[in-house]
């Protein structure tokens, strides 16, 4: 496992391509990666891979990279994990950075252990915090771990590169600036690299309010006491409104309410959005592991005792069915004005 | 078919203790349980063995302290055939790229040729969902992550659907493959009295490190690239200000709609 660690230099973040568009989960990347590469002094890199990627490249530069290291290739268009594991640690043993991240999504989930194991270095998973030991040149990792209940911080001393995934949401992105500069560098790969012995047989879109709870910036979440799926009209109607997605505790789903997809809490997903309004959800530690690192908390339930309130940075005490609706009202009205 | 389930011991998610020198869990004394999302994994292969009959041979995984013997025997009670443990105090402080090594010498060792190996999405403890693919990487396998249906399983080839951001991928592999399923798979069932009784009458081999002829400098602590430096508890919980409708409902709801302007939501 031992590398020559002083032969590893610079920061690389992972560009997320779904459906042909970077994903905004990369530039929430790209500002952690810019933090790093400021403290450590070196060049922030960023490696996109896919079909008609070339054009996007400058994209990743606008957000903070200096260098995007591209892939482009017909046979790429949708994520794979023979090929994209294969030209990654390519990429990595030629060009040899210290650090390499990538967003904590289903992709980054799956290919980075792949990596990590091709590469013999350490990973350290969802990660909500990032940060630079100065006086030992290693990356801070901090994380989240059973049940939220306690955080770890994570250091990979003996071998390079040290990699993370990052929960998404956990940083802003850093805003478009045209005017920055940066190298674009073009890299072929063929024959073996591109092979997948798993192939895409079809695509099931799930239409729901918002975007996937995942990329949220706002949560409507709703649990036991919304009583009957039928409810969730309520839910869907202030999540739309705020602009937001809808989560479900783990209860609403396992009845039937709504789709496992929307599970926040430790057997569905963690999730930190900028505002999680829980409706109706009693609190089970469960689903505090899942919502614990959101910025802000309300929670609305009849309950006053309610484990959910110890959790909220805002509480009604009262009936979710009294509450919710004028809320909407309320919001509307100031929408009108 | 040969089906390889691998499970893992967590302690209960409320009950955690760390060891505050190595920053590592301490797993004894502590109560413990059959790990929740890898009930999924177990109660899937049982269900591929229903339906494809009893040439279907269900083996079950598990590494860590003895008391994890227990783990084992719950899977067996819910349907698998045979239950092997991992135990070695060599093991001990493995990080997932070690762990990921482990089990796969140990399942390389035990079953010589398999067609699928199962594994829930993640542990509730560690939750970090690598050992899984990790253990694809070392031996060769495809990867499918995050499985919430599996449409057919057969003919040396499987077709399954990946539950992922916006929707369901329905992707092709061939066999063996290494399959991480989430929650949505199934409705695991409840061991019946002749599976309980199964599980107390089945022996489960203990191997070592030496009996599955590991490198020991790649188990343990020794093996691990990562290092806890330190572990602390999360910020304290939040004090918000709380209305009640109880007292005034106009006064709540204004409330609400006056914090998400606060808060600039809106």
């Amino acid at each position: 496992m031992e590398n020559r660690l002083d032969d590893y230099k610079g920061i690389w973040t992972l560009g997320e391509m779904r459906e042909g568009e970077i994903h905004a989960v990369s530039y929430e990347l790209l500002a952690w990666g810019k933090d790093l590469a400021d403290k450590l002094g070196v060049e922030l890199g960023s490696i996109i891979i896919g079909h008609n990627v070339k054009d996007k490249a400058k994209e990743l530069i606008y957000r903070g990279s200096d260098k995007v290291y591209v892939v482009d290739n017909p046979a790429l268009k949708d994520f794979r994990a023979d090929p994209y594991s294969k030209i990654l640690t390519s990429l990595i043993d030629e060009y040899k950075p210290e650090i390499f991240i990538a967003s904590a999504t289903t992709i980054g989930r799956t290919l980075m252990p792949i990596c990590a194991v091709k590469l013999q270095t350490g990973l350290t998973a969802d990660c909500t915090g990032l940060d630079i030991d100065i006086n030992e040149r290693l990356l801070i990792q901090t994380r989240p771990a059973i049940g939220g209940n306690i955080m770890a911080t994570i250091k990979t001393p003996t071998s390079r590169p040290q990699m993370s995934t990052v929960r998404p949401k956990s940083k802003g992105p850093l805003p478009i600036d045209e005017s920055r500069k940066g190298e674009i560098i073009v890299k072929e790969f063929g024959g073996e690299y591109l092979a997948t012995r798993v192939k895409r047989v079809d695509f099931l879109r799930e239409e729901t309010v918002g975007a996937p709870i995942q990329d949220a910036d706002i949560i409507v979440s709703c649990g036991k006491g919304l009583k009957d799926g039928k409810n969730l009209s309520i839910i869907n109607e202030l999540a739309e409104l705020l602009g937001g997605s809808v989560g479900a505790s783990r209860k609403a789903v396992d009845l039937g309410w709504i789709s496992y997809s929307h599970q926040v809490g430790l057997s569905g997903k963690s999730v930190s959005p900028r505002l999680y309004i829980a409706c109706g959800i009693s609190g089970a530690v469960q689903h505090l592991a899942g919502m614990s690192s959101a910025e802000t908390v309300i929670a609305i339930n009849s309950d006053p005792e309610a484990d959910i309130f110890r959790a909220a940075d805002f509480g009604v005490v009262g009936d979710i069915f009294e509450v919710i609706p004028l809320v909407v009202q309320r919001l509307k009205e100031r929408i009108k004005e | 078919m040969k089906i390889v389930v691998l499970v893992k011991q967590v302690p209960a998610t409320d009950k955690v203790k760390m060891d505050e020198e190595t920053g590592t869990m301490i797993r004894e004394g502590v109560e413990a349980e059959l790990n929740p999302l890898d009930l999924y994994a177990v109660e899937e292969a049982v269900r591929i063995k229903e339906n494809l009959g009893n040439d279907v041979e269900i083996s079950v995984i598990s590494m860590g302290p003895r008391m994890a013997v227990d783990a084992v025997k719950n899977a067996i009670a819910m349907g698998c055939d045979k239950g092997y443990l991992l135990s070695d105090r060599k093991f001990a402080g493995a990080d997932t790229l070690s762990t990921a090594y482990a089990l796969s010498i140990g399942i390389k060792k035990i079953i010589d040729e398999f067609d699928i190996i199962l594994c829930g999405e993640r542990a509730t403890d560690g939750e970090t969902g690598q050992v899984g693919p990790g253990i694809g990487a070392h031996l060769g396998l495809p990867v499918l992550t995050y499985v919430s249906k599996i449409e057919e399983i057969g003919g040396g080839k499987i077709i399954a659907h990946r539950a992922i951001e916006g929707g369901y991928e329905v992707v092709e592999s061939p066999m063996p493959v290494l399959v991480s399923v989430v929650k949505e798979i199934n409705e695991p069932g409840i061991p019946t009295l002749r599976g309980k009784i199964k599980a107390k009458n089945t022996e489960i081999p203990i191997l070592t490190a030496d009996d599955i002829g590991a490198d020991e400098d790649r188990l343990g602590l020794k093996g691990s690239p990562t290092r806890v430096v330190k572990t602390f508890h999360p910020k304290v919980a939040r004090k918000g200000e709380i209305l009640s409708t109880s007292k005034d409902l106009d006064e709540a709801v204004d409330g609400l709609v006056d914090f998400l302007g606060k808060i600039e939501i809106i």
